[in-house]
């Protein structure tokens, strides 16, 4: 056992938890978006594989990993809009239009994956950027500064989407709709408009989450690449008490369970890996039970609005 | 007058007249969700340069051109409507069972160590046990994100999806692991299947060189039995009374929590008894794969079925054979049968989506009948 306490492995373990963060953050950022706006989007997973094929499909022609991430975007976006259509223009039942939108993007990635590349490629994704200086510093310098591009923007995204959702009136305008729709549309806010452009931004960053598993994390698409991912990036959510920095914690514990099941396998500890492979399910699990009486989650969270109801 | 007492008023004598107009209307909504899902799955066929009339025509003589295409559906079906009588039972009380997938195999794994490990035992005892113990392992699946819920106030969709990693993981352990097949294992094969169970917990076959098998009259008889048990009995009644008004049951004195919890362990024993059949009435084994997504395309089943468990009866059949039709359209135009997935989650969005209307048409309609009331009083 004494070589998992070895400082090499900490620092390696650490890490990938940092960059395993990434594609969690991306999307549960996205999806607190939404949530706040009162919109439960279940779909996430599948908005995350369309995301996750569209930049690997688009890099592996075009060799520029930055088209691939807009096309990530642009596909979010489009999913997005179905999304909102289906559940705030036609007042869906949310949890089961997420799951419909799951099944689409699902089946939809691996037809198009199985039509137009058929095997599995790798690809050169973002290249690892290491920042001048503060690479140097040991252990700090390789936990947190030798990642990919898409890695330091998963983490900027927290204090900006904490500045957004808290200082502007933008925010506020989210926030008050997923309290208290009937209040904010008596007050001339557009509670459709809203809830489509929470749904919709959370979309694209679901979107740019898939991309950072293809052309950043993994570098190649295969069927299910997401394996559910998107789904605990929901739990992650309820987790982080709807807070980008709640969310954060909740991403960094994650990841780090993860990185330490990977590293047990790597190293060869005797524990069968499919035990390995429940623990962060069983974690999660474990952290709903403990998160959801601590916070108040927005009011009219999975609750359609239909105007002149009250 | 004031609108308390036009709702006080006696029924209208030609109620029975607007019930079937209202039934009708509603039964045609999930009917055009599916057209309007197939019209774009033609879509996407032109773009894959396949001919969509030959891939839907491959689909309708691949199910109804044979013997061996129909009883196909039929046993394709029978897991649908037990999982989706299931997803009706969670769905009244307003709880959405996800986990139907993870119940599944804990049904299925249940049944193969039941049928091996008793494997002695004559089929007339053997049977029923296997049916009895899935039942319950699917339940314990169940009751775990219902207790959550109750207690802990914990989304059961969420735990519910990580229920169903956590039942995939128990059985790759265990199909690699101590159920392994000692045939694969002594040919050095070493497949990820367990043994084949005795030939005494077989479910007959209904009809003989097929697939189907007893399970599907199963299915149906306890789709006859949860709609008694549902709109007959006082637990039944009180599950639904969670579901249309959780504050209006409390103030009554029902535990809503206690009924949510008991709601969601029942649909998990009806997907454990999908797994079940799916061991002793098709594959005699357990392996890989062995959900064939029955779970998500249960909960499809069951919205097109209206979440009414006689409405599933024949909604399992038309998507028992969607899910045949794909595979004989894979092999005649060959396009992958991912596209049957899609169309799949098309529909359910096109259902959902179509409630509202059907919502409004609803609320019209007694808007309407109480203005024809007013005026003829």
């Amino acid at each position: 056992m004494t070589e998992i306490l070895s400082a090499a492995v900490i620092v390696g373990i650490l890490t990938s938890a940092i960059r395993l963060a990434t594609p969690y953050l991306f999307a549960s950022i996205g999806e607190a978006f939404a949530q706040t706006s009162g919109v439960l989007n279940l779909g996430v997973d599948g908005i995350m594989l369309m995301g996750a094929f569209s930049a690997f499909y688009v890099t592996l022609h075009t060799g520029n990993v930055w088209l691939g991430a807009l096309a990530a975007m642009l596909v979010g976006l489009l999913m997005g809009l179905l999304m909102s259509l289906i559940s705030v223009t036609f007042k869906a039942e949310q949890g089961i239009s997420g799951i419909g939108l799951y099944m689409f993007g699902l089946g939809l990635s691996s037809l198009l994956f199985k039509v137009l590349v058929g095997t599995v490629y790798t690809i050169s994704g973002f290249p690892v950027i290491k920042i001048p200086f503060l690479s140097q510093i040991p252990y700090i310098g390789q936990i947190f500064f030798q990642h990919s591009l898409p890695v330091y923007a998963a983490f900027l995204l927290v204090p900006l989407a904490w500045w957004l959702l808290d200082k502007t009136t933008w925010g506020l305008k989210i926030k008050s709709v997923g309290q208290n729709p009937a209040a904010a549309d008596s007050l001339g806010v557009n509670v459709d408009r809203v809830r489509y452009f929470s749904v919709c931004l959370g979309a694209v960053l679901a979107g740019l989450a898939g991309a950072s598993l293809s052309t950043a994390l993994v570098n190649l698409f295969q069927e299910n690449l997401t394996a559910g991912l998107g789904f605990i990036a929901v739990a992650l959510v309820y987790f982080g008490g709807w807070r980008p920095l709640g969310i954060l914690a909740g991403a960094l514990l994650f990841s780090v369970v993860n990185a330490f099941q990977l590293w047990l396998q790597v190293l060869g500890v005797n524990i069968q890996s499919d035990v390995a492979v429940m623990l962060p399910y069983l974690l999660t699990i474990a952290v709903l039970a403990f998160s959801m009486n601590r916070v108040r989650q927005p009011a009219a969270l999975n609750k359609p609005f239909e105007r002149g109801e009250n | 007058m004031p609108p308390n007492l036009i709702a006080a008023k006696p029924l209208p004598q030609h109620k029975l007249n607007i019930d079937l107009k209202d039934v009708l209307f509603r039964a045609s909504l999930p009917l055009l969700a599916m057209l309007a899902a197939l019209l774009i799955g033609a879509v996407l066929l032109l773009l894959l340069r396949a001919n969509p009339f030959q891939a839907y025509a491959a689909m309708v003589t691949g199910v109804f051109g044979s013997t061996s295409g129909f009883t196909q559906s039929l046993t394709k079906a029978t897991p649908l409507l037990l999982v989706g009588l299931g997803i009706c039972i969670a769905f009244r009380a307003s709880v959405i069972n996800i986990g139907a997938e993870g119940q599944i195999i804990l049904g299925a794994l249940a049944a193969t160590w039941f049928s091996l490990a008793f494997r002695h035992w004559p089929g007339w005892l053997l049977i029923p046990a296997v049916l009895l113990v899935s039942f319950l392992a699917g339940a314990i699946w169940g009751f775990i994100p219902g207790i959550l819920k109750a207690r802990l106030s914990v989304n059961e969709i969420l735990s519910t999806v990580m229920m169903n990693a956590i039942a995939l993981q128990l059985m790759n352990l265990l199909i690699r692991g101590p159920l392994m097949d000692p045939a694969g294992i002594a040919a050095g094969t070493y497949l990820a299947q367990s043994e084949r169970i005795p030939e005494q917990a077989w479910l007959p076959r209904l009809v003989p060189q097929t697939l189907l098998h007893a399970g599907a009259i199963l299915a149906v008889v306890l789709a006859v039995l949860v709609y008694i048990f549902l709109w007959r009995t006082t637990i039944g009644y009180r599950i639904r009374a969670v579901g249309l008004n959780p504050d209006a049951s409390r103030y009554a004195g029902i535990n809503v929590s206690v009924y949510q919890a008991l709601s969601l362990t029942l649909a998990g024993a009806f997907a454990g008894l999908a797994g079940a059949v799916e061991v002793i009435g098709v594959q005699h084994r357990l392996l890989e794969g062995i959900t064939s997504g029955y779970g998500f395309s249960g909960i499809v089943a069951a919205l097109f079925g209206g979440l009414h468990p006689l409405g599933l009866v024949p909604a399992s059949w038309l998507f028992g054979s969607l899910l045949v039709g794909a595979d004989k359209m894979q092999r005649a135009v060959q396009v992958p049968s991912a596209l049957i997935d899609t169309i799949l989650g098309l529909v359910v969005l096109f259902v959902v989506a179509s409630n509202l209307l059907s919502r409004r048409w609803s609320s019209r309609r007694t808007i309407e009948i109480s203005a024809t009331e007013e005026v003829n009083s």
